[in-house]
């Protein structure tokens, strides 16, 4: 089984790279773009094949390691 | 007067640590990553500046779960002296022993240069030897030292005390130009300018060396 985990920034915490790459695209002529997040995704391959069991393992390894969650959220997502 | 370095894949300020540690009056042993107990009758731990594990994942994180880091957190908690300088300030905040994150520089540049920073408090034994209002220059190198936390984490700060030093000058998108933070007990200290690069008349700022020598007498009396 594969999870696919989506990190991002909490609202309200500024990303200074969102930041630039809207700057960027502004600059480029994408006038329509008010804000960019930028986040992360990891894929895991995992020997784990019932999915709720999967998904309490993965939780556990963002809260442990794979998120800081002082400033990022995250999803799981199983595939 | 003992003294630990923690030495990561990728540390490159430990040596220069340990250098200005025995400058000061310290015997060090470097410490790997690996091992899961510090010398005994440590006094005090550093956490030095570089890029372990190549900043993968978030700059500091990974080393932030060595097997070592077990025996800081004892260390710690049983009241020891830690300073966590530049990446070791990102550990430090990764390992939750003191609160908030550093996030990308505002200006999105790494930014290598001496900066003149204020010292915020005097209560404590690293910036004893100034009064609140000093300015000291210590060099900075960092590519993410822009330091967030909540407002109430903020609040707490200030309230007690706990901001050691603020850049002068607005440098990289800190909040409240925060350079560096004490713990509760004001024995850990994490900051992101470099004082082991400013402790030797020919790295030619030496400002670095009283926090040093500070320790050491603290470390004594203690």
């Amino acid at each position: 089984m594969k999870a696919r985990v989506h990190i991002m920034l909490k609202t309200g915490v500024l990303d200074p790279q969102g930041e630039a790459v809207r700057h960027a695209l502004g600059s480029l002529g994408f006038d329509g773009v008010d804000g960019v997040r930028q986040g992360k995704v990891i894929e895991l391959d995992l020997t784990e094949s019932d999915p709720e069991a999967a998904k309490a393992e993965v939780t556990k390894m963002c809260e442990a390691l794979l998120a800081n969650t002082v400033i990022e959220r995250y999803d799981v997502e199983l595939v | 007067m003992k003294a630990a370095v923690l030495v990561f894949p990728g540390s490159n300020c430990d040596r220069d640590l340990a250098v200005a540690l025995r400058a000061a009056g310290f015997s060090v042993e470097m410490v790997w990553h690996k091992e899961t107990a510090l010398p005994a009758g440590v006094d005090f731990v550093g956490v030095p500046g570089g890029f372990s594990f190549g900043d993968y994942l978030r700059c500091g994180a990974i080393a932030a779960r060595s097997p070592i880091i077990g025996a800081l957190k004892s260390h710690v908690e049983a009241g020891g002296y830690a300073l966590g300088i530049c990446n070791g300030f990102q550990v430090l905040l990764e390992t939750g022993l003191l609160p908030g994150a550093l996030m990308r520089n505002a200006g999105l540049k790494f930014i290598c240069k001496p900066v003149e920073l204020e010292v915020a408090t005097a209560a404590s034994d690293f910036t004893e030897s100034h009064a609140a209002g000093d300015i000291v220059t210590y060099p900075v190198a960092h590519h993410d030292g822009n330091y967030q936390a909540d407002e109430d984490t903020l609040a707490a700060l200030v309230d007690q005390d706990r901001v050691a030093f603020r850049y002068r000058e607005e440098l990289n998108g800190s909040v409240d130009r925060i350079a560096g933070i004490l713990s509760e007990n004001r024995r850990v200290l994490g900051l992101m300018p470099h004082p082991e690069r400013a402790a030797d008349e020919a790295l030619g700022m030496t400002d670095g060396a009283l926090m040093f020598r500070a320790l050491s007498r603290a470390v004594v009396d203690a």
